[in-house]
């Protein structure tokens, strides 16, 4: 079988680390190739490179047999070389079709965009390939799920051939995914080859006929996908035997921790972002929050820890009314809060470790003194989470908390917000963007904490995650509570059905 | 086996902090620019710069007038580098020494005679400080409550301090004899020393170089050593994470901006009532200190002791380039000239951080090779 893509030997390195070592993979013509590992196990490097937005110290690519070099972006689409970045690369407020044609524009007379012309082929396309998409819809009013499809009308309007998908399915309900799938098999049918970047086993099993696995920027192997076992496929990709099914008792509820009660909150467009929302947590459970992201888990979240205020309903804590408390006195009276962007909020990327361990801390016995800090009280309490948590740093606790890997600086997070002894845990998103060694131990980390009594409300936009971990599901679809179930009761299609905005019970 | 070697292929003895290798490059490269400057106008360079830096360290007044020159360049920029290290920019150091400066000479003039020497310098100096943090509040709070760029706001409240200024002097405490500048105020009035005089005879040295110092102290202890400091670092460094933290980011910005005013309004004193004894109201731009200050901070990476270096560096420059302009007859621009282009170079210091990587990995990386060629042999 012809090879689209041949990569040979590529060698590529960052400072301090080797990003690729002698790496080889071969995209074969109408395959989904698989590139599976880790996070830092080199599969972006990889692509990056075939993109040509790196360029390799060692090493030689072929495309169609002939060798090429890759110098940018611009000769990687000449060449038939498309992807779909995991963060859309669109215009808001330009439509599908001056997306579609931004940087490519036919003209007429040599400077009018011929947007016309253009429309017509991108229906034509959208028609071919089963895409659905109306070429005049303006980017801002359109899904998620359809934004993606735009991203793909791009690389098939530049005559892309060997197609990457890089985590394409992080952004989609559970429906969503299933039609990509059915899209991603048009696309092989009409000729196309894939690579398929991803750390999710279902979807290899499901979309594609062969798996590169790569580990430490290293290839360990490239598998056919159809007679080897998931659980292999982990092993190979982390080095080691893992399991997927967290190992939880039966939940004992306690005494209700949370109560929310008819809450409206405004989101940052001042739109209402939560309507009439009302939720009980109690001691000893895991609430699931499930939900296609912008339903409202942004606004519910920010309400609890005091980052938004309310415009009205109230929220109880261990019966206490905090719905007008700030933020500090909400983590003094028990509540602890994981946040989604361990950038943006989680950490002072500038600060080290150990300045990080108190950031929410840092004015109280022992870490300070009539506004002095204590140094060496702050540096053996940092190096208790540290060990604890197993949080891996250059220089321990002194290493800025940038140097560290994503998978430290959460366990970090975890390590600081589980350390607080809170009542409530709010864990958002608490296991984005890492590797299944990362996640198996920090979802072991929070089914403890719900052992020893705490009440922990998980906001996730994995259904795996919220369907491992939680106790109860609630729903949420455009700001409403729409469902409210037990785990144990439930599964993949119902919740999935419910996010997108179809009560339990009533007919699809 | 792969042998262990430094990334510069040496074991060394002592380093040099990271962050103040850029700066020391950039004192270098503006300083060879200077040459050339020099030679471009038909000078000999050495001769230009041993002038130069002799009128800046040559004698005890020389090294008094460059103290004194320095004096007030250390508060605008550690006003500058404290803003700065919490996340602000501020623009308005100017601005502020105005006000400090005007009220310094306000209160001397007013309370010379009425107090003993001590309570009257404390008056003055604490007037000054509360001054300048009052006119810099101004633009915290516009920052604050309604998210005004302090850039913005920092500029404007230049100028209105500088017509404050203008018609203050003019309207309260002009000098019968000289229109254009407030009276002079009687020497005990002034933050000149008789003592620290007759120690540099000759300079314009002041009691405001030891305020300068104690005021750089305390801001180092701030930012490294307390709360308050960590809060408003966790503020400059990342808002969201602040606001997630609890951390009344508002009352910071407030606050980071009060004490920077705080520390440019000490300025105004150091400079009105130390290094000078009168307002002069005949002139039409600000005083330069208020921009000089970013640069020293610039310079000085915005610590405490960089800026140190840098406002005593500039002030050597700026003392010197008379008795070079004097000896060699080069023009005294090319000592302005120098201190713009070492600003550009600590601009550039990303370039310049780049060029060293590069260097030392090329280094590194034929030491490597070396011990490579050495272990196969």
């Amino acid at each position: 079988m012809e090879n689209i893509v041949e990569m040979r030997n590529i060698r590529k390195e960052f400072p301090g680390i080797v990003a690729n070592d002698n790496v080889s993979i071969e995209l074969r013509k109408g395959e989904v190739h698989a590139l599976l590992g880790e996070n830092g196990a080199g599969k972006s490097t990889l692509m990056s490179i075939l993109f040509g937005l790196y360029q390799p110290e060692q090493g030689e690519i072929f495309i169609r047999g002939k060798k090429v070099r890759i110098t940018d972006p611009n000769v990687a689409n000449e060449l038939g070389i498309g992807m779909v970045h995991q963060h859309f690369k669109l215009v808001h407020n330009f439509t599908v079709t001056q997306n579609i044609i931004l940087g490519r524009e036919s003209k007429r007379f040599g400077f009018v965009v011929d947007e016309k012309s253009a429309s017509r082929r991108i229906r034509a396309l959208s028609e071919r390939y089963a895409l659905n998409v109306n070429p005049d819809a303006k980017i801002e009013d359109i899904s998620v799920g359809m934004q993606q499809r735009v991203e793909i009308l791009k690389m098939l309007y530049r005559d892309a051939e060997a197609l990457i998908f890089d985590e394409p399915t992080s952004v989609l309900t559970p429906q969503e995914i299933h039609e990509l799938m059915k899209i991603m098999r048009n696309l092989i049918d009409e000729g196309k080859s894939i690579i398929l970047i991803t750390h999710k086993l279902r979807e290899i099993k499901e979309i594609a006929d062969r798996c590169t696995v790569l580990r430490r920027g290293r290839v360990i192997g490239t598998v056919d996908v159809a007679s080897t076992t998931e659980a292999r496929m982990a092993e190979m990709m982390v080095g080691r035997e893992v399991s997927f099914k967290v190992d939880k008792k039966p939940a004992v509820p306690g005494d209700v921790v949370l109560k929310i009660e008819g809450l409206n909150v405004l989101s940052a467009r001042k739109v209402l972002g939560l309507t009439d929302f009302s939720l009980e947590v109690r001691a000893g459970e895991i609430v699931g929050v499930a939900g296609v992201d912008g339903n409202g888990q942004s606004e519910l979240v920010e309400a609890v820890t005091g980052m938004r205020s309310v415009e009205s309903g109230t929220i109880r804590l261990r019966g206490r009314d905090i719905t007008k408390q700030g933020v500090r006195e909400r983590i003094r009276e028990g509540i602890a809060h994981i946040p989604e962007d361990r950038h943006k909020h989680g950490l002072v990327l500038d600060y080290t470790v150990q300045e990080n361990m108190i950031l929410e801390t840092y004015d109280q016995k022992p870490f300070s003194n009539h506004g002095l800090l204590d140094f060496p009280e702050i540096r053996k309490y940092a190096e208790c989470i540290v060990e604890a948590f197993d949080v891996r740093a250059g220089e321990g606790v002194d290493s800025l908390a940038r140097s560290l890997s994503g998978g430290n600086q959460q366990k970090a997070i975890v390590g600081r917000e589980i350390e607080l002894d809170p009542d409530l845990l709010v864990a958002v998103q608490p296991t984005r963007g890492l590797d299944v060694g990362a996640i198996e131990y920090i979802h072991k980390r929070l089914v403890e904490q719900r052992d020893s009594g705490k009440a922990v409300l998980l906001v996730s936009l994995e259904l795996d995650e919220i369907l491992n971990l939680s106790d109860r599901i609630v729903v949420v679809s455009h700001g409403a509570l729409i469902g409210d179930v037990q785990a144990d009761e439930t599964d993949e299609n119902e919740v999935g059905l419910m996010m997108t905005g179809i009560r339990k019970g009533e007919s699809a | 086996m792969t042998p262990k070697v430094d990334p510069a292929g040496r074991t060394r003895r002592w380093t040099i902090p990271k962050k103040y290798v850029n700066s020391l490059f950039a004192v270098l490269l503006g300083l060879i620019a200077g040459a050339f400057f020099m030679l471009a106008i038909g000078r000999n360079p050495f001769v230009g710069y041993f002038y130069l830096f002799k009128g800046g360290v040559m004698n005890l007044k020389y090294i008094g007038q460059t103290l004194a020159t320095s004096t007030p360049l250390i508060l605008t920029g550690l006003s500058v580098a404290f803003a700065f290290r919490t996340g602000l920019f501020n623009i308005g150091a100017a601005g502020q020494m105005l006000m400090g400066g005007l009220t310094a000479i306000g209160l001397a003039l007013t309370f010379e005679h009425m107090l003993p020497r001590g309570i009257l310098l404390a008056v003055i100096v604490l007037g000054s400080i509360v001054a300048g943090g009052l006119w810099a509040l101004i633009a915290g709070v516009l920052k604050a409550r309604f998210n005004v760029n302090e850039v913005v706001a920092t500029i404007m409240l230049n100028w209105i301090a500088f017509w404050t200024v203008k018609y203050g002097v003019y309207a309260f405490f002009r000098d019968p004899q000289q229109e254009t500048q407030s009276k002079a105020i009687d020497a005990v009035a002034s933050l000149k020393a008789p003592w620290l005089t007759s120690l540099f005879p000759g300079s314009y040295i002041n009691l405001g170089l030891f305020l300068s110092l104690i005021a750089l102290v305390i801001i180092a202890l701030v930012l490294d050593k307390t709360t308050l400091g960590y809060e408003l670092k966790a503020v400059g460094f990342n808002r969201s994470a602040a606001e997630y933290a609890g951390i009344k980011v508002n009352r910071g910005v407030i606050l980071s901006m009060t004490i920077a005013g705080m520390l440019a309004g000490l300025a105004g004193a150091t400079y009105w009532t130390g290094y000078s004894s009168n307002m002069q109201i005949d002139t039409s731009s600000l005083p330069s200190q208020g921009l000089d200050g970013i640069a020293v901070a610039l310079l000085g990476t915005n610590s405490p002791v960089g800026v140190l270096f840098a406002a005593v560096f500039f002030g050597m420059l700026q003392s010197g380039k008379g008795f070079m302009t004097a000896v060699t007859g080069i023009p005294p621009e090319i000592a302005d000239t120098i201190i713009a282009t070492v600003i550009y170079f600590a601009a550039a210091a990303v370039l310049i951080e780049r060029v060293l990587d590069a260097w030392r990995k090329r280094r590194a990386s034929k030491a490597l090779a070396a011990t490579k060629k050495g272990g196969e042999e």
